[in-house]
């Protein structure tokens, strides 16, 4: 199981992505807003999303887990 | 002379430089790696080579040349000194002769002030000899102790193919480049078998000490390179950038046009401050084509930094990325621009900072993490370079990211803006939560976002760049796509820019 992590800290401005759905590596997967920047964190590796752990307006530090994919 | 006596120098010879026993050899062809006479072969321009201390231990066969080859030859034309590990020869470990050939070729090379270059491969001390080359004042910590004082005299480039274990991990920690061999390089103080009688951690050495781990997370690698051959082309490449030491001008090379395919910078860059774009195509469009070598691309990706060519004049390239992590800056790149300014400013090469910076990082995690002190010692970097330093604010340059980014006050050659750079200590978005926060509180519906509005156009007008252009707190506004041919013109009359930052011995680092 991989894991997509936040690469910084924000808030989850929208999530790309819902449970079942393919993503490939370098796909945008959640956009954060921080620094009132808008910042798309993308999955490293191909899979299938098993579960999304955040929701939009969540405050997500570095490291969090966003999503899990099966490969 | 006898022909037994021409004989014997040339058996004794022709056995030193095969190195160690055809097993070691066997092995090396295993892990794709090449014996170190090979890699000197493809460094240099040709084959000649000079090398000192070839029958040093030669009474005692195992140890052909106790393990090191330490060479002059050229490389681009220019003469360079060169130490490199034979690991066909007790795994490339050091024992006295060793470190007494590596201090000498350090000495060769602070006298011609010519560059240095380390081709490392080497298990670290002969733990057997350690009386002879660890502790005393020609022992190993003198080539540590040489290579501090060599650091902005000549250039001191490491590849590494092997390992680099332990003490001898600090020959690449003291270096302007480390390049490192994917799969096969790595550095660690203390071996996963150390680590697990130590410390209790079971790991793999990839994780904890691996090219990639340190080209990516540690910082401690600064190019990855998928093989040998393309190891050594690249500090061939990156050498080209760079004078013989600290005297002398970077050198010039012929000048190339942008790809023909290049967008104009006006295409590239978004009027909206808030959306990222890639920075490296800018660069793309605004640098002689194929010139742009970079430096810790998988580090800290938030900033870019790298060395280039403008109409053939070399560069170094300080630019923030907003394609990652928004472009703000964070304690890695923080790290990874003062090491890169401090390069460039050694060795006379102009800087050109491209801001388009949302600030430094703030909460918790980073302000744990040291966020001040790291920004502090970039600023420091920055502030004392005396290469021509120009400054161009592409987009927005809010805050501290502003002066970190060569700002008006930290004496730029010149700070130029395009028409969409934003200089601001916050975003019109911050400034006015955080001026009017009691009022918009009170407020609600459709009053509080035509109010929050309002307050946002009139910000806007306030930070105009055509008002700071008129106050003189920039120096210019310049059209996208005439840039390129600015910053020539730019980069010709500042050639012989002279100036020294200050009179003492040196500042107290902020690290």
């Amino acid at each position: 199981m991989q894991q997509v992590q936040s690469t910084m800290a924000g808030t989850v401005l929208q999530v790309l992505v819902q449970p079942g759905d393919q993503v490939e590596a370098g796909q945008d997967v959640v956009i954060l807003e921080s620094m009132k920047m808008e910042v798309p964190v993308q999955s490293e590796s191909s899979g299938t999303v098993k579960e999304v752990k955040v929701e939009a307006g969540a405050f997500v530090g570095e490291g969090d887990v966003l999503l899990e994919l099966d490969e | 002379m006898e022909t037994t006596t021409l004989q014997k120098l040339a058996d004794i010879e022709e056995r030193v430089k095969k190195g160690g026993a055809p097993k070691y050899h066997e092995k090396l062809a295993e892990q794709n790696k090449l014996f170190v006479r090979r890699r000197l072969e493809l460094l240099f321009d040709d084959e000649f080579q000079l090398e000192d201390g070839l029958y040093a231990n030669v009474t005692e066969e195992s140890l052909p040349a106790d393990g090191v080859v330490t060479a002059i030859g050229k490389v681009n034309g220019q003469t360079v000194c060169v130490m490199a590990n034979d690991s066909t020869v007790k795994a490339g470990s050091w024992g006295s002769r060793t470190v007494e050939k590596i201090i000498r070729i350090q000495e060769t090379a602070e006298k011609m002030r010519v560059p240095l270059i380390y081709l490392v491969d080497s298990a670290g001390a002969r733990i057997t000899d350690q009386i002879e080359m660890f502790p005393g004042r020609r022992g190993a910590g003198r080539i540590f102790y040489n290579q501090v004082k060599l650091s902005g005299m000549i250039p001191q480039v490491c590849v590494l193919f092997g390992p680099s274990a332990a003490g001898g991990a600090y020959i690449p920690a003291f270096c302007d480049v480390v390049i490192m061999v994917d799969k096969n390089a790595s550095m660690y103080l203390g071996s996963p078998r150390m680590a697990e009688m130590v410390i209790g951690e079971k790991v793999s050495l990839e994780e904890m000490g691996g090219a990639r781990m340190h080209c990516s997370v540690s910082g401690c690698g600064d190019v990855l390179a998928s093989n040998e051959e393309e190891a050594i082309a690249e500090a061939r490449r990156y050498l080209s950038y760079f004078p013989a030491n600290y005297r002398q001008s970077a050198p010039m090379a012929e000048g190339k046009t942008p790809p023909a395919d290049a967008r104009p910078l006006s295409q590239i860059v978004p009027d909206n401050q808030n959306v990222p774009f890639d920075m490296m195509e800018l660069i793309d469009s605004l640098v002689d084509e194929g010139s742009f070598f970079e430096i810790k691309k998988l580090f800290a990706r938030e900033l870019i930094t790298g060395l280039a060519r403008i109409d053939g004049r070399p560069v170094g390239i300080v630019a923030n990325q907003s394609k990652v992590k928004g472009g703000v800056l964070f304690v890695d790149s923080a790290d990874k621009a003062a090491r890169f300014i401090t390069l460039c400013d050694a060795f006379n090469i102009p800087l050109l900072f491209l801001a388009d910076v949302p600030g430094f990082m703030i909460g918790t995690q980073t302000e744990r993490a040291g966020m001040i002190r790291h920004g502090a010692k970039m600023i420091a970097a920055m502030s004392e370079v005396t290469v021509p330093k120009i400054s161009i604010i592409v987009r927005k340059a809010y805050g501290a990211g502003l002066y970190a980014m060569a700002g008006p006050a930290f004496e730029p050659d010149c700070c130029l803006a395009l028409p969409t750079a934003q200089i601001a200590v916050m975003g019109p978005e911050a400034a006015v939560n955080a001026v009017y926060s009691n009022k918009i509180a009170e407020l609600e519906g459709p009053e509080k976002v035509k109010f929050v509005q309002e307050k946002r156009e009139e910000y806007k007008r306030d930070i105009d760049i055509y008002r700071l252009a008129s106050e003189l707190i920039i120096d210019g506004i310049v059209d996208p796509d005439h840039l390129r041919e600015e910053l020539i013109g730019r980069l010709v009359a500042y050639e012989n820019k002279e100036m020294q930052f200050s009179e003492r011995k040196h500042p107290v680092y902020p690290v």
